[in-house]
């Protein structure tokens, strides 16, 4: 099994390091791929550490063991503040990050999603900006984290078999002319690779992957991090603020470990990767009379923007039976909607994926609040069920944005963060066509009944501390380095300067590979 | 669904703190798993009156005909346990009996359809959001209700690789261009 001992560790008042915030996608790929360069890393992680062996095999009790449940507050009108007031997102607080969670769908943006505002032009309400790097920049890092992850369809890897669910998709989505439909680029092992299993299809995806066949950093990036003497993991680590010295520049992180004893570790950079809402409710946190609106703010973006994908599912009852449950809750893909095109009433495009719950998960989320015949005898087809998630672009909005609740504190007396969203006109639009689209595979594949399912909290969380050209139009530049200081980095998803229709993760991977790159250089050139 | 609700309060039975009933064994699954075609919860903060109720009321808000009393059960147990809590247990014990006192004193002794129509006027009490929402999880969240809604549960942790992730057969095979081989096997 895996090491997670530390091979090193480094004093509190070493300020040669860089601490990284978060060990999920961006922070995890981010520490190893500095370690793998020598460079001196602590990793702080809200989580607790939890090996591939103590996953469980069970929606609630998983729920209990990963997800992020500190105490969250939302606003606005989307449906989830309704549902779930205190639950806006749903991702993991665990060493790994949501990489333990996710379902491991791994898409390149397309071009044209780098420059959404000059493609889309002016769409009222929305805070468009193209990004400040386009596709070819990143495209090298696309191929490494391919490798890295081993994205099936990518580098040889064949894709994964079809299962149920995915049949019925496939067949609908023949059956209706799309061309683009297959069992996706997905990081998970078709084929035994790089010391990993071959998936043996458990459907257990969102409760953390026991074989190993799912990627995540967990068992791949923190150990081999690990592995080289440059980093320390610590666990339950709960990040308050992060300092500034006088000139301006980061030089500590002030957290809470396991005990809830305060500890402070100096830095020489700090690159914060806590997901979208913690990412910026830290930089908000860390205000001080040089930065009375918090850190790397001068912009005022930080928290603004963010954005959660337009979501929602399709499920479909049939005759026969489909037990969607079984294998890959990701099993395939239709991308025929994937593109830019104006004339279906909406900007940008959606990909049409396959989900699947089970049992106590579809009752929690197949239509949150609702009781009676029609609530139960949607659940009595739960056996004859295909499902099919739709994830597209959402419009950047202003007011879509995470703020401090100071009525509200966590265990630690820290303000909580609250969540605003509302939907944008075009998240309707294209919410509405997808709806459309997806009623009409599974009809084409013979559904008697069809059930549109609205969002669940947002697992795609993303644009809070956006990269922008311009430092008024944003928090960080193309390499995730704030405009306002320069040892102060941003690595999540919270840079996305737009959210672009595909899951978020590869990016996320890539961008942190190469904002590693950059950091080594200047910290080479003596910059930071 | 009239002749379903006769037929369980036939089996449904409640004395002291104790509520007992028999497997309708109407869900073939279930009764596979079962000992004995007897159940019994004994409760430890709800008197036996009101965990009948609350065992009815789930079926009211809830109602999967053919789903066992025995599944129904485990949400009383939960919501019994969740009693050991003053304020949990008084907001039962006073929905009850508002339940009870707008029905002219045993909303359990009413039929079918004139129980629904108490239900749906108390939609969004006190009492009946806790129901619904300890319903919505302790219901479907058990190895009953896996079976009788067709679901693997933890069973699914070992992979269903040579267990049935592809045996669907109603539907064209992939074509090999939108699928991967399968592990084990030459395709």
């Amino acid at each position: 099994m895996d090491n997670y001992d530390n091979q090193t560790t480094f004093a509190r008042d070493d300020d040669s390091v860089v601490v990284i915030i978060g060990s999920g996608a961006g922070g995890g790929t981010l520490a190893n791929e500095l370690a793998q360069k020598g460079i001196d890393a602590v990793v702080l992680e809200a989580g607790k550490l939890h090996t591939r062996g103590e996953f469980i095999a069970d929606e609630w009790a998983s729920f209990g063991q990963l997800a992020w449940l500190d105490n969250r507050t939302t606003s606005g009108t989307w449906r989830v503040a309704r549902d779930f007031p205190n639950l806006p997102s749903w991702i993991a607080k665990a060493v790994g990050g949501s990489t333990v969670h996710w379902a491991g769908a791994s898409l390149r943006f397309q071009p044209h999603e780098f420059r959404a505002a000059s493609e889309y032009g002016d769409i009222p309400g929305a805070n468009l900006l193209d990004w400040p790097i386009d596709y070819d920049d990143l495209a090298p890092y696309y191929d490494r984290a391919e490798d890295k992850m081993g994205v099936t369809r990518t580098n040889g890897i064949p894709g994964l078999p079809g299962n149920n669910n995915f049949k019925v998709m496939h067949a609908g989505a023949t059956a209706i002319g799309y061309k683009n439909c297959h069992t996706g680029n997905m990081a998970i092992n078709s084929v035994p690779r790089d010391g990993r299993a071959s998936c043996v299809q458990r459907g257990f995806c969102f409760q953390g992957c026991t074989t190993g066949a799912k990627w995540s950093t967990l068992y791949t990036e923190i150990p081999r991090a690990l592995a080289t003497g440059h980093v320390e993991l610590r666990p339950e680590s709960q990040v308050a603020s992060i300092e500034h010295d006088e000139q301006g520049r980061v030089h500590a992180v002030v957290y809470f470990d396991a005990d809830g004893r305060e500890q402070r570790q100096r830095a020489r950079a700090v690159a914060v990767a806590g997901n979208s809402i913690e990412t910026p409710r830290m930089l908000l946190n860390s205000a001080t009379s040089r930065f009375p609106d918090g850190l790397a703010n001068s912009s005022g973006q930080v928290g603004r923007n963010y954005m959660r994908h337009m979501t929602g599912s399709v499920y479909a009852s049939f005759d026969e039976p489909v037990h969607m449950y079984r294998g890959t809750t990701m099993a395939g893909i239709v991308q025929d909607e994937a593109h830019h095109d104006p004339s279906r009433g909406f900007a940008g495009g959606y990909e049409i994926e396959t989900v699947s719950l089970g049992l106590p998960f579809m009752a929690a989320f197949f239509d949150p609040g609702a009781w009676g015949r029609d609530f139960t005898e949607a659940m009595d087809q739960y056996a004859h069920m295909a499902g099919m998630w739709l994830v597209g672009e959402d419009m950047p909005q202003q007011r879509n944005r995470v703020t401090l609740n100071t009525d509200v504190k966590d265990a630690y007396g820290l303000p909580v963060p609250n969540v605003h969203y509302d939907d944008h006109p075009n998240d309707v639009a294209m919410r509405q066509h997808a709806f459309q689209q997806g009623t009409a595979i599974y009809e084409a594949a013979g559904a008697n009944k069809a059930y549109r399912t609205p969002p669940y909290p947002s697992t795609h969380n993303l644009g809070t501390c956006r990269m922008s050209t311009r430092a008024r139009d944003g928090v960080c530049n193309g390499y995730g380095q704030t405009h306002d200081i320069d040892n102060l980095f941003i690595s999540d998803g919270s840079q996305f300067t737009t959210s672009a229709a595909e899951n978020p993760t590869l990016t996320i991977v890539s961008l942190a590979i190469r904002q590693a790159d950059y950091i080594a250089r200047q910290m080479a050139d003596g910059a930071i | 669904m009239l002749e379903q609700s006769m037929n369980r309060r036939r089996f449904l039975k409640a004395s002291g703190s104790t509520l007992t009933g028999t497997l309708a064994m109407t869900s073939m699954p279930i009764a596979i798993l079962a000992p004995s075609r007897a159940w019994a919860l004994e409760l430890q903060q709800l008197d036996a009156h009101q965990g009948e109720v609350l065992l009815t009321l789930t079926r009211h808000i809830f109602p999967h005909p053919t789903l066992e009393d025995a599944v129904y059960a485990l949400v009383v147990k939960d919501l019994d346990a969740a009693a050991s809590d003053p304020d949990v247990a008084e907001t039962m014990r006073s929905g009850i009996a508002a339940l009870d006192n707008r029905a002219g004193g045993d909303w359990l002794a009413l039929d079918e359809e004139q129980q629904a129509m108490h239900v749906r006027a108390i939609a969004g009490s006190d009492l009946f959001k806790k129901v619904q929402s300890t319903a919505v999880v302790s219901l479907y969240n058990n190895e009953m209700a896996f079976r009788h809604f067709g679901y693997g549960g933890e069973r699914g942790d070992a992979g269903y690789l040579s267990r049935g992730f592809n045996d669907l057969t109603w539907l064209p095979d992939l074509p090999a261009s939108a699928s991967g081989p399968v592990p084990g096997t030459n395709g």
